[in-house]
């Protein structure tokens, strides 16, 4: 066995030695396997082979080998890498876990994702950030469904090295015959999907065969060993540099007046002073001054590295805005095609507004209907209403505003997102664009002679969106009205939306489902929001029970536009006050989905006025709505 | 460091130094109230001068926490003050007031003194200064249960973790969002090994406690540690006279729970050597591990870091 620790360096002369290891490179791959197909031994066999392994972690692995170990009282290297208690009894590894080790050329990070059927989310985390795959074939059992899968999903992630490792090789004898077989028959798997290269080792994870030197036991295998090979291949940031620059801005540093500095990782390209860039999406162009760092200003710097750029014309610039090469600059969209992994308990909610993260920019987005999901096990096209937990779609993204991207296919940084929940702030979704719609491009903004402020400054007020949620019954409508009187004797221009104008009409074809619900909340969002374009106060009175749905109105207005006023009456309240009998209707069966008896209400976290109905009448309550509206109010120059 | 020129691929070390300078960046701009918990060893040496290369020429925009014991070495204490004061740092130094009143030390009380002063200690502190972000120096190569942990790790209202319940971190996007009273840790040198810290340690010129080089130190040799009597408060058993000794400290802590390695090696590239020639792992010489297998894993959905 060839050892990568070189004692000997290390003992004479421990300055050459360090000055040599600092100049490694770095390496992320990922390994992904089915369950028995020895993934946790192979990474164990790495650690131990690199002597990661330090004595007393053999003295517990031994002991724990024989305690627990499935190899006959051999040792076990699953164990050095199983770590969560759960996961030991389970004797399988659940989540994404990291392991380190490194030769003498390189440094290596292991992302060690399950091969467990229901953990597609777990290995497109890990598959995320590799530079390589190697996805692991029980060489008794050749291409499974899993090997399929795990060889989608890393294409699908955009690997460009993938390792195919036969392992147990021990276990059929160092059969060539079968080893070729299995090569062949992946190889037709793998051009189907588009995977148009990959290196095929025999490797034993358990023996060690191939792994750190070529094995006597497969002398017709010509190599390269899989060590050897992941101390050669190219890393994504070397192929990153050659492409056009792209900092998407992180943070703007200002110390003091004198200075503006915008920080960030260098997505692609490289950069020096007097370099031309131009400012996404403003469109505006300056030209780097400095490249400012702790112990003396760089002539340059590329893909990968944390920097801060000075620009020779104060332009504006914030997180969220990308500088690029002026001449190749990315594109800016708000429609977008993408594929989507699930990655969340509850479906994906096509119509809810989500946050989109990609790169520095976080927006407002809502999800159309997938037009078809995959079947990861037979790659087929599947129809679908929603995306359950580990589905992949494709679908349409529609965001609130523009975003600076490129397709993932050309940039990971800039064409890889996830979709966050507005309510519980989880992490629901992730995916990659692939192109802006045709219809988002072309499709321009009426630049309007009129702006909103001219016609809010003509009615000499600002507009204003008050938001009344409550369950059915709480008195929305009734102090709604109150306070649209009120605002009338003042001389203000106001229109109130409630359920009679709305239902009734633009709303009709909707129902009391959740996705129903989501949709009648957008529809009237909308309007709200062109009537604060017409300088409106728009009143609205609607049970709007989903947070999610509320959060999605405020981000389409213009900041300090909406106003949540939470109409808070006790459920035993409205139920006894009942004044349309939809309490009692529910009571018997006879409406479904009733609020507050069959279907949620989300009350707000943080509305800008509550209203107790118990303790205030629907007068003082108006009152005070019209009160704190007009005390927030700065005057119309 | 030396950067090389573009056209060279970066170096292991200059890649994980922009990772971590994302990171540190990333909290600051989404976070409403972020700080530095600083424990005076190596690894949070290594943050500290990452936070400042982060935000230079401004100085880091958050405070520096010091979660005291009172019984860390007194060496650890002079450089916590000296390293916050050169970093242009305010540095906040919390002791739990129960532990402090109810005498809590490691003599006496065990596992409890850990519990009280860090755990404990760690959530009131948190709590008292409305802080939602905390940056940590934990590095997933240092225990099983950390391999698995996120960059940005979710605590509740509770401070408590949930090893089932994570966000999945993609590409280099951290989803910074939290409902009121959650708060984050954040670990911006989780992919950094002990090996990493070094040489990083050596290419910046980092200033470390001089406890990780050897010199003549007086010792007592308990329970199979070697123990440092850093001050009158140690208690010696009947029969223990203090023995100078040229020792080091591969980890540092509380001074009566961390145990001293025998060593020549007096300067950096010694220590370097005696790492990498060595056939012990780092935690050895922490008291808090022996417990039981998992122990750290359940300490720290108890909310330690």
């Amino acid at each position: 066995m060839t050892s990568y620790r070189p004692d000997a360096l290390i003992a004479s002369d421990i300055s050459a030695y360090l000055t040599l290891h600092q100049n490694k490179s770095l390496l992320r791959f990922i390994t992904c396997g089915s369950v028995d197909d020895g993934k946790s031994t192979l990474i164990g066999r790495l650690l131990y082979d690199s002597k990661m392994i330090f004595e007393d972690q053999l003295a517990s692995l031994e002991a724990d080998s024989k305690r627990v170990g499935t190899q006959g009282g051999e040792i076990d290297f699953a164990l050095l890498v199983d770590g969560l208690a759960a996961e030991r009894e389970q004797g399988i590894t659940i989540d994404v876990a990291y392991r380190f080790f490194a030769t003498e050329k390189r440094k290596f990070i292991v992302a060690d994702t399950p091969g467990h059927e229901q953990y597609t989310r777990n290995m497109v985390t890990g598959a995320s950030t590799a530079d390589l795959a190697v996805i692991l074939i029980d060489a008794r059992k050749g291409v499974l469904t899993q090997t399929r899968r795990h060889s989608y999903l890393a294409h699908l992630l955009g690997i460009r090295h993938i390792v195919l490792a036969v392992n147990k090789m021990d276990l059929i004898g160092y059969d060539q015959s079968a080893y070729d077989a299995i090569v062949a028959d992946y190889r037709g798997f793998a051009e189907s999907i588009g995977i148009r290269d990959f290196t095929p080792i025999p490797i034993s994870g358990f023996r060690g065969d191939n792994i750190t030197g070529l094995s006597n036991n497969t002398p017709w295998f010509a190599g390269p060993a899989l060590l050897e090979h992941l101390e050669q291949v190219e890393v994504d940031t070397e192929a990153d540099r050659a492409k056009a620059f792209r900092l998407p801005v992180q943070w703007v540093n200002r110390p003091n007046l004198d200075f503006r500095g915008f920080a960030g990782l260098i997505a692609s390209g490289t950069v020096k002073p007097g370099d031309a860039v131009r400012i996404l999406p403003s469109g505006r162009t300056s030209t780097v001054a400095r490249i400012v760092a702790m112990g003396g200003d760089r002539d340059a710097a590329g893909a990968g590295e944390s920097v801060t750029l000075t620009l020779a014309d104060e332009v504006d610039c914030s997180r969220g805005d990308v500088i690029a090469a002026a001449d190749a600059p990315p594109q800016v969209a708000d429609q977008f095609r993408a594929t989507i992994v699930w990655m969340d308990q509850n479906d994906l909610l096509p119509g809810r507004a989500y946050w989109l993260k990609l790169g520095t920019q976080t927006v407002s987005v809502t999800v159309r209907e997938p037009e078809h999901a995959i079947d990861v096990n037979t790659l087929a096209h599947v129809s679908a209403k929603t995306l359950k937990l580990n589905d992949i779609g494709v679908a349409e993204i529609a965001a609130d505003r523009g975003i600076v991207f490129e397709p993932y296919a050309d940039s990971h940084d800039l064409g890889g997102f996830i979709l966050i929940d507005k309510a519980s702030n989880a992490t629901v979704g992730a995916g990659m664009l692939h192109h802006a719609l045709r219809r988002a491009q072309n499709v321009h903004w009426q630049a309007m002679e009129i702006t909103r402020e001219a016609h809010a400054a003509q009615k000499g007020q600002q507009p204003r969106l008050l938001w009344f949620t409550g369950l059915s019954g709480s008195g929305k409508s009734t102090i709604a009205n109150l306070v649209e009187k009120k605002l009338h004797a003042m001389g203000k221009h106001s229109f109130l939306l409630d359920g009679d104008n709305i239902r009734h009409g633009l709303n009709r074809d909707l129902g009391f489902s959740d996705a129903d619900r989501v949709e009648n909340i957008r529809r009237v969002g909308e309007v709200a929001k062109l009537m604060t374009d017409a300088g409106l106060i728009v009143l609205t009175a609607f049970i709007s029970p989903f947070r999610a749905e509320r959060e999605m109105v405020r981000a389409m207005l213009a900041p300090g536009e909406f106003f949540e006023i939470f109409i808070d009456t006790p459920i035993e309240e409205a139920e006894r006050r009942d004044p349309k009998g939809l309490y009692r209707k529910a009571r018997a069966g006879e409406i479904t989905n009733f609020t507050g008896i069959s279907s949620p209400y989300e009350a707000p976290e943080n509305p800008q006025i509550r209203i107790d109905t118990t303790k205030e009448t629907p007068e003082a309550a108006a009152e005070r709505i019209v009160e704190t509206i007009m005390g927030t109010w700065s005057p119309v120059i | 460091m030396g950067f090389a020129l573009p056209s060279s691929p970066l170096t292991h070390l200059q890649r994980l130094e922009a990772e971590s300078i994302h990171i540190l960046r990333e909290v600051v701009a989404e976070a409403e109230r972020p700080v530095m918990l600083y424990s005076v060893g190596k690894d949070s040496a290594v943050m500290l001068h990452l936070a400042k290369k982060a935000f230079y020429p401004a100085p880091p925009p958050f405070p520096l926490l010091h979660v005291d014991t009172t019984w860390k070495f007194q060496a650890m204490y002079d450089l916590r003050d000296k390293a916050a004061k050169a970093a242009g740092m305010e540095l906040i130094v919390h002791h739990n007031p129960d532990a402090l009143a109810r005498g809590i030390n490691p003599f006496d009380h065990g596992s409890l003194h850990t519990d009280l002063w860090k755990t404990e200690g760690l959530k009131q502190a948190l709590d008292k200064y409305g802080f939602d972000a905390a940056f940590g120096g934990a590095r997933r190569d240092e225990e099983k249960s950390r391999a698995k942990e996120r960059v940005f790790s979710f605590r509740t209202a509770s401070h408590r973790w949930d090893p089932k319940n994570q966000r999945p971190e993609l590409w280099h996007l951290y989803n910074a969002r939290k409902n009121k009273g959650e708060s984050m840790r954040v670990f911006p040198i989780s992919n950094w090994t002990e090996l990493d810290i070094w040489q990083y340690i050596r290419a910046e010129g980092i200033e470390i406690v001089p406890l990780y080089f050897a010199a003549p130190r007086p010792t007592v040799e308990r329970d199979g540690l070697l123990l440092m009597v850093d001050d009158e408060r140690f208690r010696l058993k009947p029969g223990e006279t203090p023995v100078e000794r040229s020792v080091r400290f591969r980890t540092l802590g509380c001074y009566p729970l961390t145990g001293a390695v025998e060593s020549e090696a007096a300067n950096l590239e010694d220590v370097i050597q005696e790492m990498l020639l060595t056939t012990t792992s780092e935690r050895q010489g922490r008291a808090i591990d022996h417990d039981q297998a998992a122990s750290m894993e359940k300490k720290k959905q108890e909310g330690y870091f």
